[in-house]
């Protein structure tokens, strides 16, 4: 039995050093000089920040870095109000095609983009929002998964909470967002993890509509600046673009890395 | 009529993003267009070329490869990594923790730092392989082997993910369950097949379905590793619509491709649900 256990722990503990290792390299790598990247050392023998001037000088990272932000930011708020909006008609509401709704937007998650990718860029270029933050924005104000999250825990609130906000004389609006939103902060939060991810990651949509370097997010950026000529092949260039990229969510991870694996393990049982 | 109201930012983002794209794309595919000029109607064209593009058929096989690495090598290691969190372990959070960091990173991130793994002289793996006595491999350069590597990377990208999902199934299963066939005295691998397999059936399918649709939406990892090549070994479903769209601007030939690809995904997890209903 003790055998087994160590076996364990060896191959728990290899296989942790493979999941970080890689990351630390990246770091340690985009602070050595571009001469001593031949050797992979634990520590680099110099640090020398020479890589990040040199890019900083090539791309406007931090322009970007605004942009992820300013897009992110947009979609998880609209995914959130569009959400708990939609997801309490569903929920308590009483219309006509309720269920015809409910149907066709569990229907929509099953649609692979495959189909929509194309149509969908040429309504930005004849709405001409093509290198506007307006097409990285408005198309994902809404999701599909958010809907159903948000109908799902309104269900389980007890109808007597919204008759008695009713007869103090509050709005449905007001209803949902003062009253409702205080008791459902883990589904806002688990939403929230995943629009702002799936927000930060996405880089097919902002390659097809940004084309000024400007406008472009974080990702697009870091993307056409390993793939394309300017950074002169240089190696450590390039990685201190990604360790940039991928700061912010290291950051936010190493902090909610409890609430980031409940969120995502959440959305995967329910997708 | 407050609902109507509540329910319009959604009915116009279904009107604008989902109901008139489906149409427009099936309108798409039997036109000739390359977004400038006037569409041009050329009935099936599309798709009779289609059928007859060596790179649309390269592109499906690219994308069964990465399937064939890489289903049964998330399922097995996502198991195997579940497996030994479920026992009495220090520091289970920690391990939990870093398995799953991957998942969070950007592709672009991961695919760029393993480009430079999989170098075939400066490479970390190659040179591992080497330290301990075996050859290099040509990672991403040889056509033969180049999918294979990226379904790996994907593999260590997003096997975090199902540890966790394979954990949740792991503990749904009571614990007397495996006290009374230790009476019984049913062996490790008895235990493993009767009591714990069962319990994760609907994980694996889980698993083995969203890994399906990861693998037709494959983009980024081959544009930023290999570009589609070497000889076209890598090109994926997404990055064939792309370069169809944004490198030779045929709109109606990659709306044709978009919706074929479509279809193959939801036919293939139609199978799949079958199949494993069937085995149940």
């Amino acid at each position: 039995m003790k055998a087994t256990k160590i076996i364990v722990y060896i191959l728990l503990i290899g296989a942790g050093f493979s999941f970080l290792y890689p990351f630390y390299w990246m770091i340690i790598a985009s602070v050595t000089p571009e001469s001593q990247l031949g050797n992979f050392n634990l520590l680099p023998l110099e640090i020398s920040f020479e890589n990040y001037l040199l890019m900083f000088s090539k791309i406007p990272i931090f322009r970007s870095l605004l942009n992820s932000t300013i897009v992110a930011v947009s979609s998880t708020t609209g995914v959130i109000v569009f959400g708990s909006m939609i997801g309490y008609a569903l929920a308590k509401g009483n219309f006509r095609g309720k269920n015809l709704l409910f149907f066709i937007i569990v229907f929509t998650m099953t649609l692979p983009f495959q189909i929509t990718l194309i149509p969908n860029y040429v309504l930005m270029v004849k709405f001409r929002w093509v290198d506007t933050f307006a097409a990285l924005i408005i198309p994902s104000l809404n999701s599909a998964f958010a809907i159903i999250m948000f109908r799902q825990v309104f269900k389980g609130i007890p109808d007597d909470l919204i008759d008695a906000a009713r007869v103090d004389g509050c709005g449905e609006l007001r209803i949902i967002f003062q009253v409702l939103w205080p008791n459902i902060i883990p589904t806002i939060v688990t939403v929230g993890i995943i629009t702002f991810m799936n927000s930060w990651n996405e880089v097919l949509w902002p390659l097809i509509v940004i084309r000024d370097e400007n406008l472009m997010t974080m990702p697009q950026l870091v993307t056409l600046f390993a793939v394309g000529g300017r950074a002169d092949a240089q190696l450590g260039v390039k990685l201190a673009s990604a360790v940039l990229l991928a700061m912010p969510i290291i950051i936010a991870y190493s902090i909610f890395q409890k609430h980031f694996i409940r969120s995502m393990a959440s959305s995967g049982l329910k997708g | 009529m407050i609902s109507y109201f509540l329910v319009s930012p959604y009915l116009v983002h279904l009107i604008l993003f989902v109901s008139f794209p489906v149409i427009f794309s099936v309108v798409l595919t039997f036109h000739k267009w390359n977004i400038i000029s006037e569409m041009q109607y050329v009935g099936i064209d599309n798709y009779s070329r289609l059928f007859q593009d060596r790179l649309f058929w390269k592109s499906l096989v690219n994308t069964l490869t990465f399937l064939v690495v890489h289903i049964p090598l998330q399922i097995v290691i996502a198991l195997a990594l579940a497996y030994f969190l479920d026992q009495k372990i220090f520091c289970k959070g920690f391990f939990r923790a870093t398995f799953f960091l991957p998942v969070v990173i950007s592709g672009v991130v991961v695919t760029m730092i393993w480009k430079q793994l999989y170098g075939v002289d400066t490479g970390l793996i190659n040179k591992l392989l080497v330290s301990i006595g075996l050859g290099k491999v040509e990672w991403i350069i040889n056509k033969n082997i180049a999918m294979i590597s990226i379904a790996i990377m994907a593999t260590w990208k997003n096997v975090g993910l199902y540890v966790i999902l394979f954990l949740v199934g792991l503990q749904s299963v009571p614990q007397r369950y495996y006290e009374a066939a230790d009476v019984e005295g049913a062996s490790r691998w008895q235990k493993f097949r009767y009591i714990t397999l069962p319990a994760i059936n609907p994980t694996i399918f889980m698993v083995t379905i969203l890994s399906t649709i990861g693998g037709f939406n494959l983009f980024i990892e081959p544009y930023i590793m290999t570009g589609g090549g070497p000889l076209n070994s890598t090109l994926s479903a997404v990055l064939y619509i792309y370069k169809q769209a944004f490198e030779f601007y045929h709109m109606g030939y990659s709306a044709s491709l978009g919706l074929i690809f479509a279809f193959i995904i939801m036919m293939v997890v139609v199978i799949q649900k079958y199949m494993i209903e069937k085995d149940e």
